[in-house]
């Protein structure tokens, strides 16, 4: 018995990394960034559904 | 005794005479913040594009992680850590948090490549600035309660460095009962109280218009024409109101 707030031993994984010479970055750290990119570009270039109706 | 008339009860003060701090505190919110700018029923054209969304998606996720949040402190680690509908919910409070910080990020850059800080807007950047500070403190905490070995080792990196700043003897990254009541309570309520603030500034000023609004734009005028400035003051595009605004 560790004790009452400790989660199961062994639930975190080595995790995946990514690397070009000099540069590591994990692959969920990797995954959210892109995410957000896209999320980014898509708020500028996709039309507001509803948007025409108005005026 | 004063010599001016006190106004009857139930009548409403004259707002030009105010005596009290109440009645001025009422006069200058009401002033900042009438019911009509707190609770607007429509917005100018040009907020209904996806660019004026994700602060709104930042409060939808924080939203589910305070109900979920609750769930879990009110259950314990014994059922979050233990028991598989624990660790769903305790799931879904770590995947808002995620989609929290995606949609506050993907609202910076929007919000920083429109320079939505312009025409008086500074305060409404700064305090979306300290939202991002104290909701980064409040994950931190958050992160440490997995009570894992990731958690484990960032406590230790966390105590050096509160060592080094000297403010180690307040602030114990190791103590798991000290982080609870940080991540559960005071965590979550500087986050809330920044971003009720954040928001009721966005409405104090109204909303931004966009970098290319032309000087001409027919509801920048109409707004223009309902501020209390005398005619032919011309006042930039992106200020919705009067020069005296909060700043
Ligand atoms: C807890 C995170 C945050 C929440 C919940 C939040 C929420 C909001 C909401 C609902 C709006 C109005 C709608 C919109 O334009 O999206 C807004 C506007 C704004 N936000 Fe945030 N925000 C957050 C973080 C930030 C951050 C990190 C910044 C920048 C450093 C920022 C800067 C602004 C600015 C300048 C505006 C005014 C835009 C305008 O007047 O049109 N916010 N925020």
């Amino acid at each position: 018995m560790t004790g009452w707030l400790v989660a199961s031993v062994g639930t975190v994984g080595e995790g995946t990394y990514f690397g070009w010479d000099g540069f590591t970055i994990q692959s969920g750290n990797l995954i959210v960034i892109v995410v957000m990119i896209i999320l980014f570009v898509l708020a500028l270039v996709l039309p507001f559904p509803g948007g025409k109706r108005r005026k | 005794m004063s010599a001016h008339a006190t106004p009857r009860p139930g009548t409403p003060a004259d707002e030009t005479d105010a005596h009290t701090w109440t009645g001025r505190a009422r006069r200058w919110l009401l002033k900042k913040l009438p019911p009509d700018k707190l609770l607007p029923e429509d917005q100018p054209s040009y907020v209904a594009s996806w660019s004026y969304v994700f602060g709104m998606g930042a409060i939808a996720s924080l939203l589910w992680i305070v109900i979920s949040g609750i769930v879990l402190g009110l259950n314990g680690p014994q059922w979050y850590h233990v028991s598989s509908l624990g660790s769903f919910v305790n799931s879904t409070h770590l995947w808002s948090v995620e989609f929290f910080f995606i949609f506050m990020v993907v609202h910076l850059w929007l919000k920083f490549w429109m320079a939505a800080w312009r025409g008086g807007r500074a305060l409404t950047w700064i305090t979306g600035v300290l939202s991002f500070v104290v909701s980064i403190v409040a994950a931190f905490t958050g992160y440490l309660l997995q009570t894992n070995f990731d958690s484990q080792w960032i406590a230790f990196e966390a105590k050096d460095a509160l060592n080094a700043v000297g403010v180690g003897a307040w602030f114990n990254a190791a103590n798991v009962g000290q982080l609870f009541t940080w991540h559960i309570t005071l965590l979550p309520l500087a986050v809330g109280a920044v971003v009720v603030l954040h928001v009721l500034l966005v409405r104090v000023h109204g909303v931004a218009p966009p970098l290319e609004a032309a000087e001409s734009d027919a509801q920048l005028l109409h707004n223009r024409r309902e501020s209390t400035q005398p005619p032919g003051y011309t006042q930039p595009p992106e200020s919705t109101e009067s020069r005296d605004a909060v700043r």
